[in-house]
């Protein structure tokens, strides 16, 4: 099978996150969620961003749309979408970006629509709203839109509430909505997460041949490295606010040089394993973000750890072609592998 | 009983003399009423959760459920503790017939079997400290000789599920979601018993989290010699701790077999299905893979197809589907199926 995206090669990045800091006002002080996270989306390309429950991923997602919510604060960095910083975009300027150039598609499928209004009344509002659409025209392109999104007898059901649809159904909505002004960039956080694997697939493949044929670039922000692995031209490994690997999904699986990314990539059970062995596992826990420890935050967990990662808080270096690591044992990391695998 | 160290074979099925099943159920059904009118109320139709099911676990087996939601695999779980009582149907636990069973004889027999919830943040009374929630099935059985010995069995709980005996003073919002999966576990545990329905036991929790509770798992079932009924969504977790694994599909068992030939030999179409389904974390076999992609939603159990319940969505259900019920047939050793074209 072919790539599903456009991949690097076509131009310069269309969004580009430069030394972003999100942080939460708490009553011990600021608490920097996202701590210094620089990274770019290509035209047409499929970017994943993974990482656990914590890691600053969704929002790192809410930066790029301005979403953070008081007592959170972006506190410093610039998002650069088409050379404009959105970080300094007047309101006005902000809500034609919003929906018309980034959409974004939300976790939960049950909360993301409002009950109180037809599907209609919801999908049609951006097209009158970015696209200056009479009632009659925005109405059809919205029942053109929910049946490319495969929702059957779309022209009775536009007039349908919320409720009488199911999750997948809700979800293939939103995607309607978020696809409705042909946005440049696709945002979706965990946005088949809460959906069963039959339906998971479903929603991923029509998601990933929406934006192949309009040419839109897609942030697939998930816990799944399956997802990752099937769908993304590159990924960003995130651990404790912070990016920690980044590079083609090929480099990545095949060649993780993170203690974190390899942790991962061991702890998750495959169907097709040959042999089942005892799980291995990352131990300890998660920091809290309020409490992180010096140097390197993931040495505490880490089995490559020394006494510089204590004392010296590794940058994402340039490692090969399109392959950043933040570690200073990446070498012992490689060369182990080498030997398991 | 010889104890699952490996995980291979079924536990009971090679060894020695005939082992007798832990648990035995007979065409279980749980058929849900819905009601309408207000004064007169009186059932309009009904929920087929679970419709027909018939299992077998034996000693120190891990038996997998897999399905979708709505499919009645919780349903089914519960309904073998009887926290749901079964429309129609037995369950025979240790030899005897707990169907027949009244509440106060139930009670007694329940310190037998236990139960680990999904919800790490909702199965844990936030007012209670671990501790009182980890002894109360301690207490409610007449288990503890002393004060003492409450705070020791407590102790020993936390000690075997890797938490520290310290922590029974604390309460649940000081845990983190896998600390707070294993006081769940250890409650379970409590009252010594034979047989735990695990039901989505680490679907909330990180991967890096979860694999350390499977890791717990698989060494408490090794040490305290229990049986398991793993229920859950994601098959490859469930591939990893099972010795069998069954599938449903809108309350019918569609497919049961040893999680070998579940995985590299799959014979039912919806399980085919959900194994395509699940994308790998390997982007060269991802790029090659083939993939069948179901068309359509699950159908309401409500009021679910008629004949075979998957033919709506099956890719390869003829006419025929929709009027025959397909019963499970053997298609190898320890492998069955419900599909007339196979």
């Amino acid at each position: 099978m072919e790539r599903l995206g456009l991949g690097s090669s076509r131009s310069g990045p269309l969004l580009e996150v430069k030394n972003l800091v999100t942080q939460f006002a708490t009553e011990t002080g600021p608490v920097r969620v996202v701590d210094d996270v620089s990274f770019h989306i290509n035209e047409g390309e499929i970017l994943g961003l993974v990482g656990e429950s914590g890691c600053g991923k969704s929002i790192t997602a809410l930066s790029i749309m301005r979403l953070i919510p008081s007592p959170g604060e972006i506190a410093d960095g610039e998002v650069l979408f088409g050379g404009r910083d959105i970080l300094q975009l007047t309101d006005a300027e902000l809500r034609s970006v919003r929906g018309r150039e980034i959409a974004m598609i939300f976790q939960e499928p049950m909360t993301s629509l409002n009950p109180v209004l037809t599907i209609a009344r919801q999908l049609t509002e951006p097209l009158r709203l970015h696209m200056n659409m009479t009632k009659q025209a925005a109405r059809s392109k919205a029942i053109e839109l929910l049946e490319m999104v495969g929702i059957p007898d779309a022209g009775e059901r536009i007039d349908d509430y919320p409720h009488r649809m199911s999750g997948g159904q809700r979800q293939r909505v939103m995607i309607a909505i978020a696809m409705s002004c042909n946005p440049k960039l696709l945002i979706a956080d965990e946005a088949t997460t809460a959906l069963d694997v039959t339906i998971q697939a479903q929603i991923l493949e029509m998601m990933a041949k929406l934006t192949r044929d309009i040419g839109t670039s897609l942030l697939i922000i998930t816990h799944n490295l399956g997802v990752v692995a099937r769908f993304a031209d590159r990924v960003n490994v995130m651990y404790s606010g912070r990016i920690r690997e980044s590079g083609t999904v090929d480099e990545i699986f095949d060649n993780p040089r993170h203690p974190y990314t390899v942790g991962l990539l061991d702890s998750i059970p495959r169907f097709d394993d040959e042999e089942r062995e005892r799980m291995r596992t990352i131990e300890g826990e998660i920091p809290d973000p309020a409490n992180r420890p010096s140097g390197c935050t993931f040495r505490t967990r880490c089995r490559w750890a020394t006494d510089e990662c204590e004392r010296l808080e590794p940058q994402l270096a340039l490692l090969d072609e399109a392959h950043y690591v933040a570690c200073w044992e990446s070498d012992s990391v490689s060369r182990e592998r080498a030997v398991i695998v | 009983m010889t104890s699952a160290s490996t995980q291979e074979g079924i536990p009971g099925s090679t060894t020695g003399p005939e082992v007798k099943p832990l648990l035995e159920a007979h065409d279980i059904k749980v058929h849900f009423p819905i009601m309408s009118g207000i004064v007169f109320s009186r059932a309009v139709g009904y929920v087929k959760a679970v419709d027909g099911v018939d299992l077998t676990i034996m000693p120190g087996e891990t038996l997998g459920l897999v399905g979708e939601s709505g499919s009645g695999k919780t349903t089914l779980g519960r309904t073998l503790l009887r926290l749901i009582e079964p429309t129609s149907g037995q369950v025979i636990f240790d030899g005897e017939d707990i169907t027949e069973l009244n509440n106060q004889e139930m009670r007694r027999r329940r310190r037998h079997m236990g139960m680990v919830f999904q919800d790490p943040f909702g199965s844990l009374n936030p007012r209670m400290k671990v501790g009182t929630t980890i002894g109360d099935p301690l207490v409610i059985h007449n288990l503890v000789e002393s004060k003492e010995d409450y705070q020791q069995q407590i102790g020993d709980l936390l000690d075997i599920v890797g938490l520290s005996r310290n922590m029974a003073d604390r309460y649940p919002h000081e845990f983190s979601g896998g600390q707070r999966q294993r006081v769940g576990v250890a409650r379970a545990l409590a009252a010594k018993p034979k047989f735990l329905v695990l039901d989505e036991p680490v679907s909330a929790l990180d991967v890096s989290i979860q694999a350390q509770l499977i890791n717990l798992l698989e060494d408490l079932q090794r040490e305290l010699d229990l049986t398991y009924l793993f229920i859950a969504h994601d098959l490859s977790v469930v591939r990893h701790i099972s010795h069998r694994v069954a599938v449903m599909y809108l309350g019918k068992l569609v497919e049961i077999a040893t999680y070998r030939d579940l995985y590299t030999s799959p014979k039912h179409p919806y399980t085919q299905a959900l194994l395509s389904a699940i994308p790998l974390p390997d982007p060269k076999l991802e790029r090659t893979r083939d993939r069948i992609v179901l068309g359509g939603d699950l159908p309401s159990p409500r009021n679910p197809p008629s004949g075979c319940v998957f033919n709506t969505r099956c890719p390869i259900a003829t006419k025929e589907c929709s009027e025959v019920v397909p019963e499970l047939k053997t298609m190898g050793p320890d492998h069955e199926a419900a599909c007339i074209k196979i």
